[in-house]
């Protein structure tokens, strides 16, 4: 009975915490924290692309280079263009107060972007710019109207727009919309995009909690030996009592 | 050597004598059950949270403009800084979880009857101390959060007639919250308030041994000598400390001494529970977004209000009464009663009968409405405050004060079951 309700509350709760976020429904990013070259591959997105405006002021290079499995010499000349020694932050040089003007908000910065948002939300962000010429940069999102940022994947994407079909509803025709799609113009394919969007996210999820795939492999030795010493606790236990009982 | 060691410490402090008295002689009673657990479970999440606390302090820059970098820092740069601070704020959690469940357990068993009314007392002076404990170490990381939990929470002080304004300008050392806040929060932190919370716990523990352990059964160990043989009891079996028996008067009844009995019980109980605490460090360390709300890993803006500020979880069901009250000034008085009723529950509850195990069914489940109030109240606290949801925080806000006016009514003449002779 107790067990019912408790159900249904969590229910209720999560259901509620669900309808506080974005309306847009999210696709699930496929990440993989243990691809070290999805992650060098996000690095590069993120260093040609993002870099410019967004900082991640709290990571440094170094440790960047040594959780992905670069040398220093290698990801100081192919990475690290903002950096003077490999143990700078992975700051960018750009005004912060004119970004803020030109942009109408200042960029905010992706250290932990991941942590924030989370990697379905950014993943679907990516792929949800469309054209719309009322805006000042050309471009609008689904995930995040009204957005001041500019579709800086454009070259890859090419021009993406808010694909629309002729369908019969009720008897009627209608446009229906059916999706972003893109006129073809960009590097990539949709799958390629796709693909390069979720190695960019993989790489902001591991920016986010550095510390995640050791947290994880000493987790599952610290369980291991808690469940051993359990065993032995419980016995000792058992041997004590046996004088009470 | 160690023989003279001891006896030469022994003549200038009498710590074996004590460590007899309060470990290796104290008559604790044998059915102690699950419940029993969160006692020194509480213990070791206090030594947890100073342990880490302290490290976390030897990297942490308590600024305004220095905080959230630092943090970062020990997250990214200080070696095995993210396991410090995640056993800390997992810590945090795991505090709330523990104290909750022992509070529960003192309420299930008339833990808080006579003669334990001031033992009970301490314990809510401890719980009181741990709240502001954990919402002034709640704004050090200085996330977005932290800086608007913080401001919907100081500001419930503010509507104290004729002195709110000036107390919150007090508290905040600022007109808003800022660096000022940040510091003095800091200093209390880590300092004020963890000294204040060992002191309690020591006199908690020490108004506990003076009245002895309560049990599930809810009846006394200890009896009056009458010289009357006592069938099976394994308390023969042992030597307690003179201090409890008084010199022969007293006899001690199915109890057993807390050391070596209960500290290798409490093991089982201590692994069982690092089982759990470090599954969530290692694995889910924000708690589903309860423990660290996602919202605390930007820094703090007091230029940019969150969609939704929520407390943390453990403070939710009081956050919840807050707001189900349409009045600013009623609202912070009935969290306030919420806590102070529990406070009251020695003189509330007038049942001669302690346990629940013996008590009526009308009791029994005036708990549960109690259990369910109180969860229910946590879960709404996170919500936003919808007007379905405001109306079922103010049924469960009734349901929880209804607990206490339903005890103090039904106690005086409950229909109660016999009490045992003997622990079960």
């Amino acid at each position: 009975m107790i067990k019912k309700l408790f159900t249904v509350l969590a229910l209720v709760a999560s259901s509620a915490a669900m309808a506080a976020g974005s309306t847009v429904p999210l696709d699930k990013a496929p990440i993989d924290l243990t691809d070290k070259e999805s992650l060098q591959r996000g690095a590069r997105i993120f260093q040609n692309y993002c870099l410019g405006c967004h900082q991640m002021e709290y990571q440094r290079y170094s440790r960047t280079f040594r959780d992905l499995g670069i040398p220093e010499d290698i990801g100081m000349e192919t990475l690290g263009f903002t950096a003077n020694k490999v143990g700078d932050h992975i700051k960018n040089a750009a005004p912060k107060a004119d970004l803020a003007n030109w942009f109408g908000a200042a960029p905010p910065d992706l250290t932990n972007v991941a942590r924030v948002r989370g990697p379905d939300w950014l993943y679907t962000y990516m792929r949800s710019f469309y054209a719309d010429p009322t805006r000042p940069f050309g471009v609008n999102n689904e995930v995040f109207p009204m957005v001041g940022m500019p579709h800086v994947l454009q070259e890859l994407q090419g021009i993406p727009y808010k694909a629309t079909e002729t369908r019969l509803v009720d008897g009627v025709s209608t446009e229906v919309y059916v999706g972003i799609k893109t006129d073809g113009s960009g590097e990539l394919s949709t799958e390629e995009y796709d693909s390069a969007v979720a190695d960019l996210v993989n790489y902001l999820e591991y920016v986010g909690e550095p510390s995640k795939l050791e947290s994880r492999s000493l987790g599952i030795k610290v369980l291991i030996f808690l469940g051993i010493f359990f065993i032995f606790a419980f016995l000792l236990k058992k041997e004590y009592w046996r004088d009470v009982h | 050597m160690f023989k003279n060691f001891m006896s030469w410490i022994e003549y200038r402090m009498p710590f074996m004598e004590k460590m007899n008295l309060h470990v290796m002689q104290y008559p604790a009673p044998k059915n102690f059950n699950f419940w029993y657990f969160f006692g020194s479970l509480a213990m070791l999440v206090l030594v947890n949270q100073i342990l880490t606390g302290i490290w976390l302090t030897m990297n942490f820059v308590p600024s305004a403009e220095g905080a959230f970098a630092s943090v970062e820092y020990i997250m990214r740069d200080v070696e095995y800084g993210w396991l410090l601070r995640y056993m800390h704020s997992t810590g945090a959690s795991a505090f709330f979880v523990v104290v909750y469940l022992h509070m529960l357990r003192g309420m299930m068993y008339g833990s808080y009857q006579k003669p334990r009314e001031l033992l009970w007392i301490f314990g809510m002076l401890i719980f009181l101390v741990l709240m502001a404990e954990a919402f002034m170490g709640y704004l050090l990381p200085w996330g977005q959060m932290s800086f608007w939990g913080a401001q919907v929470i100081i500001s419930i002080f503010g509507v104290i007639p004729v002195i709110g304004d000036d107390l919150t300008l007090w508290i905040r050392g600022d007109y808003v919250i800022s660096g000022a806040t940040l510091n003095r929060f800091f200093a209390l932190h880590v300092i004020a308030l963890p000294l204040v919370l060992v002191v309690l716990v020591f006199l908690h523990i020490i108004a506990l041994h003076e009245v002895g352990s309560n049990n599930p059964d809810g009846i006394d160990v200890k009896r009056e000598n009458n010289g009357e043989k006592i069938e099976n009891n394994v308390s023969d079996k042992f030597t307690f400390h003179q201090y409890f028996t008084k010199g022969g008067k007293k006899i001690i009844v199915d109890a057993i001494p807390f050391h070596p009995y209960y500290t290798v019980k409490d093991i089982v109980g201590v692994v069982g529970f690092l089982f759990i605490f470090c599954f969530v460090i290692f694995f889910a360390p924000e708690g589903g977004g309860y423990f660290l709300e996602p919202p605390n890993f930007e820094p703090a803006n007091p230029m940019k209000t969150p969609d939704h500020i929520a407390p943390v979880w453990y403070f939710t069901p009081f956050y919840a009464i807050l707001r189900a009250v349409p009045d600013q000034l009623f609202g912070a008085i009935f969290m306030f009663l919420a806590i102070l009723f529990l406070a009251l529950l020695p003189w509330l509850d007038r049942c001669p009968v302690r346990s629940v195990r013996y008590r009526s069914t009308l009791h029994k489940a005036n708990l549960i409405n109690f259990c369910i109030s109180f969860v229910a109240l946590g879960v709404l606290g996170v919500l936003p405050a919808t007007p379905f949801y405001t109306l079922l925080a103010q049924i469960f806000s009734f349901t929880y004060f209804a607990y206490f006016g339903l005890l103090w009514f039904y106690s005086k003449n409950e229909k109660t079951k016999p009490l045992p002779v003997r622990l079960s």
